[in-house]
């Protein structure tokens, strides 16, 4: 099977036996890739294992409680948090359940909830948050400190909750391509990919112009790396590198706009295909911008990798252990950095990927998660040179809808710059769309940062931050 | 160190000489130019978020997706104009034949003409407004050069840039940090989202009356709006010289 994929509809089953079954594939090594619960009163679980995927089915148990997985597998904490949350259901013995995205008094099925605390008179709590001191989005973080080394950090974010999965799930066929696109705004490509592969599978549609929206896709991860480039030098003080990955990051990202008119991807693609096609003149023009960013990347990130100052501050910081990074689920950059061989465009590929070794390291530092970006940005280039000279400029831009599959469950992942993006809906049989959710890689890997964060001195937790990256509104949705 | 060298030379001059004027490539959709006998009625139906009215379109509203324009080239063509930017609300309203935004009048250019410190709040928007406005301030744009620093402490800043629709969960933190700002202060919004709610206007989950309590003062169109755009409309509404 190929992604996306036309899911076949499991079978419901009784929920010990759901349970059972699912304690029996963890024990093999499948990981999750989702757990939800949906307006038909159905649970889900997604899991898999290489390239395999299963897909278990029940019904909301009597009473709405269900034996917590998350004591045995973390990686089911956050999913069965959204699950009490959004449907009420009790995941008996979970050992953290608390608000996801509705903490609001009168909201929150949480009353009086208290930030995790010690009462220990020799350690500290800072709070930060949700309005940070620069323009980022907005999420709470609760470090409890012993002077200058974090002992807990707790990430409490859901204030750029937006209901994305409701407008979604409406169907407005105009309004789901731009809402797509601005799940997350730094993710535009990754998303829009993702629910428009969704969405043609859901409507028996080929996409047409595949080799653009892969070079769409690799020069968002570009673009995003190199931002976090120059953010992490900015933090280290290292300001030559600052300014030298920013101008290098409106280079790329002006490369887009002069194709599609965003400098971020927006309104680039579109279910069926592409709006906007690449001439021989652009392909050109793009072909040698790119040749010599590479080149600039390649000096810039030696300069700074070679640099002492720099990566003092950088190795042995933030550590994510590779047991972590397994057993909470993170996917993507993060998981890559802390050794974990997991990336859609293996696991996964669509159509234009196959045949795609990552790249991994094995540190799980902050110096691991840039090096990373490093040696991801040179292969993203080699990638899209090379598409670039196969372009085929007499392709159609894109093909006309199909009638809607009845009853389907359709599922599409990309491997956005971030990590694993799924987008996963159902069809009823009157052409609507029964639901539709949206999984974005930070609302795992948030996860992955708190446990980084243990034993790291504060004044690190600037670039600890960056080196992750994660995406506020794509987890809060 | 021969790399940094290296690299260094081949950065170059990086800077924009001069963002107010620098001519923006010509896919960038920006001012749109309606044709005067447009079928505005048409043109909404083919609207994601129904930005057509009676008298034209409301760039506060739009998302600039340009769908309008790829199947109807005819009626509507945005042109690489990035002045979209205005001191009212209705301003931001383009007619049919209509070729400019009126200019920004500046609010008060014996006070602020020369530097002007603004705190930005996100409150649930897709971060592509937050990166642009960040971008403003970086090597190539530098709106620093006009005396405009985005600021950490709301008690040190003249405005509130505002981004995004304003969720629920964020209203409560927008009125604290707007409390927090020293008188006279003056309101932003910055790309459609903060204008109209944007692409999540029909969200359930917004809470929007923070701006029916305070008047903002000047409106910056796009999704997200462009760094020139931007600076275009901060440097504008300073009066600066």
């Amino acid at each position: 099977m190929k992604n996306p994929y036309l899911l076949q509809y499991p079978e419901p089953q009784e929920t010990g036996s759901f349970i059972q079954e699912l304690h029996k594939v963890l024990k093999q090594g499948y990981l999750p890739l989702h757990y939800f619960g949906t307006p038909e009163d159905l649970l889900y679980a997604l899991l898999f294992k290489g390239d395999e995927i299963l897909a278990f089915c029940a019904p909301f148990p009597a009473e709405r409680v269900l034996p917590s997985l998350a004591n045995l597998y973390p990686a089911f904490g956050i999913f069965e948090r959204l699950l009490y949350e959004e449907y009420g259901i009790k995941p008996e013995g979970h050992p953290w359940l608390k608000a996801v995205r509705n903490f609001l008094p009168g909201d929150s099925k949480h009353e009086d909830y208290e930030f995790f605390r010690s009462d220990s008179p020799e350690l500290h709590e800072v709070g930060v948050g949700p309005v940070h001191a620069g323009v980022i989005e907005p999420g709470h973080f609760r470090f409890i400190c012993k002077g200058e080394i974090v002992h807990h950090l707790e990430i409490q974010l859901g204030y750029q909750h937006r209901g994305v999965e409701k407008l979604l799930a409406q169907g407005d066929p105009l309004l789901q391509y731009p809402l797509a696109e601005a799940i997350a705004g730094d993710t535009v490509i990754g998303h829009g990919l993702a629910h428009a592969l969704m969405l043609e599978k859901l409507h028996d549609r080929e996409g047409a112009a595949t080799k653009i929206r892969n070079i769409a896709l690799e020069m968002e991860r570009i673009a995003m790396h190199l931002a976090d480039l120059s953010a992490l030098a900015a933090d280290v003080a290292y300001i030559m590198g600052q300014n030298l990955f920013a101008a290098l990051r409106t280079t790329v990202i002006n490369s887009s706009l002069a194709i599609c008119g965003s400098r971020f991807g927006k309104r680039w693609l579109r279910p069926g295909g592409v709006n906007y096609g690449i001439s021989p003149d652009q392909a050109d023009t793009l072909k040698k911008t790119l040749l010599t960013v590479k080149q600039q990347v390649i000096d810039s990130c030696e300069a700074m990798f070679g640099n002492l100052s720099v990566i003092t501050r950088l190795m042995d910081t933030g550590v994510l252990k590779y047991e972590d990074a397994i057993a909470l689920g993170t996917s993507g950059l993060t998981a890559r950095a802390s050794g974990v061989l997991v990336d859609c465009r293996m696991n996964f590929p669509i159509e234009e990927e196959s045949g795609f070794l990552p790249y991994i390291e094995g540190g799980g530092d902050v110096y691991s998660r840039a090096y990373l970006r490093y040696r991801e940005i040179i292969q993203s280039l080699d990638f899209i040179i090379e598409d670039l000279e196969l372009l085929d400029f007499q392709a159609p831009l894109y093909t006309a809808p199909g009638k809607m599959v009845p009853n389907a469950i359709s599922l599409a992942m990309v491997e956005g710059w971030r990590g694993r993006i799924l987008h996963i809906a159902k069809s009823c049989a009157d052409g609507t769309l029964n639901w539709y959710k949206v999984l974005d890689p930070s609302l795992v890997n948030w996860q992955g940062l708190a446990l980084a964060m243990r034993e790291t001195a504060i004044s690190d937790f600037p670039i600890c931050n960056k080196s992750f990256d994660l995406s506020y509104c794509g987890s809060d949705l | 160190m021969i790399n940094l060298l290296k690299a260094r030379l081949r950065h170059g001059y990086q800077a924009i000489p001069n963002p107010l004027t620098v001519p923006i490539h010509e896919s960038f959709p920006g001012l749109p130019y309606i044709q005067p006998d447009a079928d505005l009625e048409k043109l909404n139906r083919l609207c994601p978020v129904k930005a057509f009215c009676e008298k034209g379109l409301d760039l506060g509203k739009c998302v600039f997706c340009g769908i309008c324009e790829r199947e109807e080239p005819q009626m509507i063509d945005f042109k690489p104009n990035y002045q979209i930017a205005t001191d009212a609300r209705e301003k931001l309203i383009i007619a049919p034949g209509q070729e400019k935004l009126p200019p920004i009048v500046p609010i008060n250019p014996r006070l602020i003409r020369r530097s002007f410190a603004l705190r930005n709040v996100s409150a649930a928007g897709c971060n592509a407004c937050e990166l642009e406005l960040g971008a403003s301030t970086n090597v190539n744009f530098d709106m620093g050069r006009y005396g405009i620093e985005i600021e950490a402490s709301p008690r040190h800043t003249d405005a509130l840039i505002l981004t995004g629709p304003i969720s629920r969960n964020m209203a409560d933190a927008l009125q604290i940090t707007w409390n927090a700002i020293p008188s006279p202060k003056y309101l932003v919004l910055c790309g459609s989202c903060a204008i109209s709610g944007g692409i999540f206007a029909q969200s359930s989950e917004l809470k929007r009356e923070f701006l029916s309590r305070f008047e903002a003062q000047l409106f910056i169109a796009g999704c997200p709006a462009h760094p020139l755009s931007i600076i275009y409309a901060i440097h504008s509404f300073m009066g600066a010289k």
